[in-house]
């Protein structure tokens, strides 16, 4: 990993070394790299000079006061938007170079769960779940689906509508969604932000389990807990958003 | 493309006030583009018979001094005999001229007292007579008799007819073009109304051709059942229509012939390719503004 040294390095040429032998993963190769990033929505740039390497494997959470752009950033991991200046690169291609199909075709290797966790209202739940498999014409790989539905608990909610789920049901369904292709990456903004404790720890260590498998984890959450949890059972990175700039965070994470 | 509903259709919930109005517009467009094409037909028809009806036939009229009407008409029945081209003539009898005559004056009118011009009827055959040579020779043999050939009148009318079959070719390709821009309309309003399916399937990794291809099977299904439809309706008032009758007109002339009742047939099929192209063109210009 790469990323920028928190402020309090300053110029110090030997602080900065020793940052970055800290958190660069050598001898894997970048799942989704950012480098001199900024991005605007207005004239006024909401993040500037963001530079991240996510190795393989890695597991990264990313925290920040709201508004300070951790759903834009992870926006940018996944392609939705592009840096207004600076490079994103995912599974080694720039994405200002991708045409739209092969962005579509990489976005099969991410599972994304939004903080809105959006669906197909008019579809029942356990479709809107398999539907990474059915749009990638894997539909016939879904003998698992009732058991992932199951896992997050809501085996008993296959049929149902999306409207009709409460918030946590929502959030559970759109984790079902993000991981149902096992996919090379998973980036979650907030995921447990409508989950009970019990249910976060489910996910924690469903986000675990998959890292151990080898897939890449970035999660943007205000949740402390769920992070000193995490930090607990694998090798977890903290990042923050501060004065527009991605930073790693303090030991007292 | 006819498979209804499958996996691909379902990702787009059904819109009401859309699908009504593709299919409405498709249907009333088709019934209009039936009568377009019967209009056309119709005065292809006529342009063809008038062609050919004006084109056998002419007239030569005699003013002549009641002393010299039987001479002069003897001698231009003489010329038309030698003629090339000329198939018939003859000379039409008082009761004849008298018929023609009464809308005017009345069946009373006594023809044998007045001095009327003899009227000599000429229908040519094969590629017909050289009018102008036709006419020097009259002028030599009889002074008092002119040529008409109804060109005059007959040009005036064939390009009349022919305009009306353009005129219905035009309204058939203008009835195609609004067709196209309201299943564009109707299209891209589907594709604002479902932005949120979009972004979804964007985001669990669905190409353009996917999420379009939904729209576009949707979209020229509703055509060709609104297209068929109208077609039908169509072809049934056309079939109502009163029949071409003799002393009808062009009016009652209006309809199809033979085998061009199945020539509206086609019309449903062009409407789904035109919904087909339509609402494609409409899909990936409205995926290509999105993230």
């Amino acid at each position: 990993m790469r990323l920028n040294p928190p402020q309090g390095l300053g110029k110090d040429a030997t602080a900065q070394a020793a940052f970055r032998a800290v958190f660069h993963v050598r001898n894997t190769r970048p799942v989704i790299a950012l480098e001199q990033v900024s991005y605007a929505y207005g004239p006024e740039p909401l993040l500037t000079d963001v530079n991240l390497t996510l190795a393989a494997g890695s597991f990264y959470f990313l925290t920040g006061p709201s508004g300070t752009g951790k759903s834009t950033f992870l926006k940018l991991c996944y392609g939705e938007l592009k840096p207004t200046t600076g490079r994103v690169t995912i599974f080694d291609r720039n994405v200002k170079d991708m045409k739209r199909d092969e962005l579509a075709i990489a976005r099969r290797r991410m599972g994304v769960v939004h903080q809105d966790c959006q669906f197909l209202d008019h579809l029942p739940l356990a479709t809107n779940v398999a539907l990474p498999l059915t749009v990638a014409g894997r539909g016939n790989e879904l003998d698992d689906l009732s058991a992932l539905l199951a896992w997050v608990g809501l085996g008993g909610l296959a049929d149902a509508l999306p409207p009709t789920l409460s918030g946590g049901e929502r959030q559970r369904a759109a984790l079902a969604r993000a991981v149902i292709t096992s996919p090379d990456v998973l980036l979650a903004d907030e995921p447990t932000g409508n989950l009970d404790w019990d249910m976060s720890q489910r996910l924690l260590a469903l986000l675990v389990e998959l890292n151990r498998m080898g897939k890449t984890i970035l999660v943007a959450t205000h949740d402390m807990n769920l992070i000193r949890a995490a930090k607990q059972q694998v090798n977890a990175r903290v990042l923050r958003i501060r004065d527009k700039r991605l930073q790693a965070a303090g030991a007292d994470l | 493309m006819a498979r209804k509903d499958g996996p691909t259709d379902r990702i787009v919930p059904q819109t009401g006030h859309t699908a009504w109005l593709t299919s409405f517009t498709a249907g009333v467009m088709v019934f209009l583009a039936v009568f377009a094409l019967a209009l056309s037909l119709a005065a292809g028809r006529l342009a063809e018979r008038w062609q050919e009806a004006l084109s056998n036939t002419a007239t030569i009229r005699i003013a002549a001094p009641p002393d010299q009407m039987e001479f002069q008409t003897q001698a231009v029945l003489n010329v038309l005999a030698t003629t090339p081209g000329v198939a018939e003539a003859r000379a039409l009898t008082d009761d004849e001229q008298q018929k023609l005559l009464a809308p005017w004056f009345g069946a009373d009118l006594p023809v044998e007292d007045l001095p009327l011009p003899r009227l000599i009827e000429v229908t040519s055959a094969g590629q017909g007579f050289d009018a102008e040579g036709l006419r020097q020779r009259l002028s030599a043999e009889a002074p008092g008799a002119v040529l008409d050939d109804h060109g005059r009148w007959r040009q005036p009318l064939v390009v009349a007819a022919g305009r009306l079959r353009l005129l219905g070719q035009v309204s058939i390709l203008l009835i195609g073009g609004a067709m196209a821009a309201m299943i564009t309309l109707a299209a891209h309003a589907a594709l604002s109304a479902n932005a949120q399916v979009i972004r979804v399937l964007r985001l669990v990794g669905a190409r353009d051709a996917y999420i379009a291809r939904a729209f576009v099977r949707r979209f020229t299904l509703r055509a060709l059942l609104g297209a068929g439809l109208g077609a039908i309706f169509g072809m049934l008032a056309v079939a109502l229509l009163p029949g071409a009758e003799t002393e009808g007109g062009f009016l009652t002339g209006l309809g199809f012939q033979g085998i061009e009742w199945a020539y509206p047939l086609a019309l449903p099929i062009a409407a789904a390719v035109v919904a087909y192209v339509a609402t494609r063109l409409a899909a990936f210009n409205r995926l290509r503004g999105l993230p």
